[in-house]
Order: structure tokens, then C-alpha cells, then sequence
């Protein structure tokens, strides 16, 4: 049974219509890379996968596990093992990351009916984590994404995805606004993580993210359709040919030559 | 008879029927006393008292008692008789406000403090009223008088407590001398079917400095009155809480006098509304002819949980002077949708992420109280409070 199963997946936001059918398979292990231009549905589709009721959804089913994953409230699915990393991630200014985390950290520990975790055990577990991101300890103390760089905020999603383990990460652009040495030291996360039971969808709008994070799979998302699938080579085609090799316009590259 | 004289009727029973005051205060009573009858209780006519009906305290009927107070005075200090200060007494008394006005026609232990020059006071100074349940409702008039001297530094913590019906209709004044540092809280957790007027009144001398915080927690209906009267160089900070729900009304007045140059004020006011509650901010800053290079802030934020609350946010600037700076804002919104959707696919639920946001919103402020002891108290009963309401 694969862990994720996306079938005909529609979805809008008002009056417009961004995902047209998305089909999609994921099993455990398994890594995806999604790539798409501006406005092609990637960050949509990764949103709609975590619950964000921003957008309806109009048409299709998501299996996930065996569950319909659409009927789950986004607390629940995250409990299930679902994880966003968010392009953007949230300051959430008087909330302190450590207390944070640890909420989170203990509501899917009890919803997995394992004994949570007291300030000390919480410490403990963690401290590998911050060394893997190379954190400042501070970063713990202050509030939730509050004043940090934009690195430090993409460190930040992928630190807390070391600490709460997911099944499935869905990284959505993760790897926008970063220079290449946070980048190289977000994909050493991210593939320090990666393991038989745990899979990931990467979204990027960029290869070079795929440099560091090889993908199993990539998929081209145009449109609010898949257009291509391929292996990890697809990648590279769509690096020299761009998106106008397959006959996708992208808004950034068309105002880049105008 | 009059409407007013229907309303202070009643009081002039108590008044009349009222133990003997030491001789040096009668006069100020009998003047106070006169001064209320010829005010009457404020109406929603007067611009001050716009959105706060105090009818319900101006119809209800009141035994005039005396709270049990609590009170700490650290080594230092010095406690005076109220004999020592019946000048700053009457000074106050003499102004517009009728509660005022009543509060002294009812002077009884008046609580004066000292705090000699040069002195530094580490323990704060605690004042705490607790009314008892009691089968009539009781009036209390509690009356504080600090006189801080020159370059001295002190905390004070005033609390107001208690259970059933009653109305506590408090004034505090606090004299700062030139140069000193005064840190001041207030905090409100009357009972819930309490009527709670407070007067604070401050006056900064020459460089002195104010952090005042106005936490308000209880109370059926609320009023607070706060004012500071700045000297050249004085720098006041004024922040204030407000948690209603039910139908729970407060009302904060404040008014900075910027009197003289070179003064800075911040003021920070943060609330959060929720069932059919209501709130009322009027932040009034006045700037004199002579307050040249006066720098004021003023932000009013509110956070609103139900469709039913309902704030009414005012500031007014008065500004006689021209090398200014003056800003205000005031906002009123909901909690965020995106960090809610952000705490939630983290495993957050939705009522527990809810409650987050709104405890982060009100920890702002109390991450600002510098007396620990304090803050660790209302973080922990913040803590409960929005977690009961979502649980």
C-alpha cells in the first residue's frame, strides 16, 4: 500500500481553480521533487496536503495510510506524521520556540500513546537536533521565527522536522531566499533525515536544491497539472533546456526577457 | 429632588452616620462631601464618561466599610500618618472627578508612605485590598498617598481582590520627587460582580522616571483614571491589560501632561475581548505651550475574540508646542489565521493553539514587569485562564 495516494485532485482558491487533477503516488522511502514555475499549483498542492482551509478543494481523493486524508482536520494530520515545511514560516512573537516545540512535540507523542516528555527529556532529545542544524541555542529561548534571518527561519522547519520525525515531509521551497551555504547545510539536514520509513515531497521552483537533495522521482507541475514525470535526470533537462523546453511558460523567466 | 441629589442622597446617610475622623481631616471630608453632592455621579453626557454607564453604582445601595487591607512596607520606608499629608489629600480632591470626591468625603486609613531621598527600596512596596463576602454590598474607599524623595528608587505592587457584590472605589497618588525612579503596578482581579473605580494620579519631577502597569483582570464594571503630569526631562511609560469576557465592561482613561521640555512618555494599552464584553481605551496626551521637544508614543492593540464584543479606542492629542514628536495607533483585530494554521500542522489543536496566541498576545505586556514574583503569578494565571475557556 503506498503512503500517499493523490487522484484527481482539484482545488481552488475563491473563484479561481489552481490544482486541475493532480495524480500522484508516494510510497514509504521515497523521495519526490516537485518542480513547476511561478504559479503552477506547488505550493497550493503542498498546503491543501497539510490542511490549510485557505483553499477548497473541489474534486479527488488523498489516501494517506489508508485514511482520507481530506476529511482530517491539519492537527490530525500532522499527528499521523504529515510535516510542512513552510516557504514562509510564521512569527509568532510572545510564543517561545522551546515551548513550542515541545507542545507540539508531546500533543503527537500522546496522540502515538507513547509518555510525554518532561523540560529535561525534551532538552535532551533536542540537543543532538540543534547540533545537526548547526542552531544557535539561543534561537530556543526566543519567540517562534520572531526577528530570525530568513536562513535561520528555514533551519528552524527543518530542525523542527528532526525533532518530531515525520513520515511524510513535504518541504515547500525550502530552499528559496537561502544562500548556498545554508542551503547545503538544510539539505545535510533533510538528508541526515532521510530513511526506509520516511518519505518526502520536495517542492522547488530550482534544480540546484536537487543537486543536494537527489530526488527518486521529479515531477513537472504546470498549470495546475502534472506534465511530466521522470527520474532524478528530469531535473537536469528541465536545468538546461528550462521550463520553455517543455513548452511551459514561466512568469519569472518571461519577465526576465521582456 | 434633583437627579443628582436622588443619587448622593444615600451617601449622605453614610456620610453623616460615619465614624469620626481625626480632627485634621474632617474639613477635608465635609469639603469632599460637598464637592460630590454638587458633582453628582458622571452620565454618559459627560464626554469622559461617554461609554461607561455608572448608573448601576449610582442607583445600587452601599454600607460604607473598610476592606481588609494588607500591606508591606520594606525596611526604609516610612509610614506616616495621614495628618503628615492632608495637603496632597486636598489637593487632588478638589478636581472634576466625583469619585474622587467621594473617596475622601470617606477618608479613613489612608495608607502614606515615604520614601526618604537617595533611598533604594529593593523589596517592592505591596498594597493589597481583599473585601470579604458580605450579605449587604459594601462600598470601600481605599487611599494611598507615596511621596517618593529625590533620587530615591521604588516598586509598587497594589492588588484588589474580593468576592460578592461590592464597589471599590480606590485613589492613589504618588508625588515624584526630582530624579527618582518609581515602578508602579495595579492589578485588578475584583470579583465578578464588583464595581471597581481606581484613580491613579502621578506627578514626575525634573527627570524623574515612571513605569506605570494597569492589569485588569475582574470586575463587572470598571473604571481606571490614570494620570501623570510630566517635569522637564521626565520620562513616564504607561502600559496597561485588559481581559473581559462574559459582560464584563473596563474602561481606561489616561492622561500624559506633557507640562514642560524635553519629555519622553510610551504608552502601551493591550486588550483582549471576548462573549458580549466591552472595553473602552481614551488615551489623552497634551502637550504644552512650553513642552518643547516632547517625545510621545501611545499604542492602544485589541484583540477580539467574539463577534459580540465591542471596543471603543480613542486617542486625543493636544499639542500647544511645535518641535514635537507625538504618534499614536490603535488596532483592533482577530487572532491570525496563518499562525493558527502554523501551530496546528505542528499537532497543535485548534482551542489549543487558539489559547496560545491569545496568552502570547497579553505576555507582551507581563513580560515587561520587572518584579518577578509578579509576573510569575499572572503568567501562571493567565496560563489557566485561556485554557479553561477553550477547554
Amino acid at each position: 500500500m503506498p503512503l500517499l495516494e493523490i487522484k484527481g485532485l482539484h482545488a481552488t482558491i475563491g473563484e479561481r481553480e489552481i490544482l486541475k487533477g493532480i495524480d500522484l503516488t508516494v510510497n514509504a522511502g521515497e523521495v519526490h521533487a516537485i518542480m513547476g514555475p511561478n504559479g503552477s499549483g506547488k505550493s497550493t498542492l503542498a498546503q491543501v496536503l497539510a490542511g490549510r482551509d485557505l483553499y477548497a478543494v473541489t474534486g479527488g481523493q488523498v489516501t494517506y495510510d489508508g485514511k482520507d486524508l481530506l476529511a482530517m482536520a491539519p492537527e490530525d494530520r500532522a499527528r499521523e506524521g504529515i510535516f510542512l515545511a513552510f516557504q514562509y514560516p510564521v512569527e509568532i512573537p510572545g510564543v517561545s520556540n522551546q515551548y513550542f516545540l515541545k507542545a507540539a512535540l508531546n500533543t503527537q507523542r500522546k496522540h502515538r500513546e507513547l509518555p510525554e516528555l518532561d523540560a529535561m527529556d525534551f532538552l535532551d532529545l533536542i540537543r543532538g537536533k540543534i547540533e545537526l542544524m548547526e542552531m544557535e541555542s539561543s534561537l530556543l529561548n526566543r519567540a517562534v521565527n520572531a526577528g530570525f534571518s530568513g536562513g535561520e527561519k528555514k533551519r528552524n522547519e527543518i530542525f523542527q522536522m528532526a525533532v518530531l520525525e515525520p513520515r511524510l515531509a513535504i518541504l515547500d521551497e525550502t530552499d528559496s531566499g537561502l544562500d548556498i551555504d545554508a542551503l547545503k547545510l538544510v539539505a545535510h539536514g533533510v538528508n541526515s533525515l532521510r530513511g526506509p520509513e520516511r518519505s518526502m515531497i520536495v517542492v522547488t521552483h530550482y534544480q540546484r536544491l536537487l543537486d543536494y537533495i537527489v530526488p527518486d522521482f521529479v515531477h513537472v507541475l504546470a498549470e495546475g497539472r502534472i506534465v511530466k514525470s521522470g527520474g532524478k535526470e528530469l531535473a537536469l533537462e528541465l536545468e538546461r533546456s528550462g521550463y520553455a523546453g517543455l513548452g511551459i511558460e514561466d512568469a519569472e523567466e518571461a519577465v526576465g526577457k521582456v | 429632588m434633583t437627579a443628582v441629589a436622588e443619587q448622593t442622597g444615600a451617601w449622605l446617610e453614610s456620610f453623616t452616620k460615619q465614624p469620626p475622623a481625626p480632627e485634621c481631616l474632617r474639613p477635608l471630608r465635609e469639603a469632599a462631601f460637598a464637592r460630590f453632592a454638587e458633582l453628582g455621579f458622571p452620565t454618559t453626557h459627560d464626554e469622559d464618561w461617554r461609554f461607561t454607564n455608572v448608573a448601576p453604582i449610582a442607583r445600587a445601595t452601599f454600607q460604607v466599610a473598610a476592606a481588609d487591607r494588607f500591606l508591606r512596607v520594606p525596611g526604609g520606608v516610612e509610614d506616616l500618618s495621614p495628618q503628615e499629608a492632608q495637603f496632597d489629600l486636598a489637593s487632588l480632591a478638589a478636581g472634576r472627578n466625583a469619585f474622587v470626591a467621594l473617596n475622601t468625603a470617606f477618608l479613613d486609613k489612608v495608607t502614606v508612605l515615604r520614601i526618604p531621598r537617595g533611598a533604594v527600596i529593593a523589596q517592592p512596596i505591596e498594597i493589597s485590598y481583599e473585601v470579604p463576602d458580605q450579605a449587604d454590598a459594601v462600598a470601600v474607599h481605599p487611599r494611598t498617598l507615596i511621596l517618593v524623595g529625590a533620587n530615591a528608587q521604588c516598586a509598587i505592587v497594589e492588588t484588589y481582590k474580593g468576592q460578592g457584590q461590592y464597589l471599590t472605589n480606590a485613589v492613589t497618588e504618588i508625588v515624584i520627587g526630582e530624579g527618582a525612579v518609581v515602578d508602579h503596578y495595579k492589578v485588578q482581579q475584583e470579583s465578578r460582580s464588583a464595581f471597581h473605580v481606581a484613580t491613579l494620579a502621578v506627578t514626575l519631577g525634573r527627570s524623574a522616571n515612571l513605569t506605570t502597569t494597569s492589569i485588569s483582570l475582574g470586575g463587572a464594571l470598571v473604571r481606571n483614571d490614570v494620570s501623570a503630569v510630566l517635569s522637564e526631562g521626565a520620562e513616564a511609560t504607561l502600559n496597561g491589560l485588559y481581559l473581559v469576557n462574559g459582560s464584563q465592561h473596563v474602561d481606561n482613561h489616561t492622561v500624559i501632561d506633557h507640562a514642560k521640555p524635553h519629555g519622553t512618555s510610551h504608552e502601551l494599552y493591550k486588550g483582549i475581548l471576548d462573549g458580549k464584553a466591552s472595553a473602552v481605551f481614551n488615551g489623552r496626551i497634551l502637550v504644552r505651550k512650553d513642552a518643547q521637544k516632547t517625545d510621545s508614543k501611545q499604542t492602544n492593540k485589541n484583540l477580539v475574540l467574539s463577534d459580540d464584543a465591542v471596543i471603543d479606542t480613542k486617542p486625543e492629542l493636544q499639542i500647544f508646542a511645535d518641535d514635537v514628536r507625538c504618534t499614536h495607533g490603535a488596532t483592533i483585530g482577530q487572532l491570525d489565521a496563518e499562525s493558527i494554521f502554523y501551530l496546528q500542522s505542528r499537532g497543535i489543536g485548534l482551542s489549543d493553539a487558539r489559547s496560545l496566541l491569545t496568552y502570547a498576545f497579553a505576555q507582551d505586556i507581563v513580560d515587561r514587569i520587572e518584579v518577578q514574583s509578579l509576573r510569575d503569578s499572572l503568567e501562571r494565571s493567565l496560563f489557566e485562564k485561556f485554557h479553561e475557556r477553550t477547554r
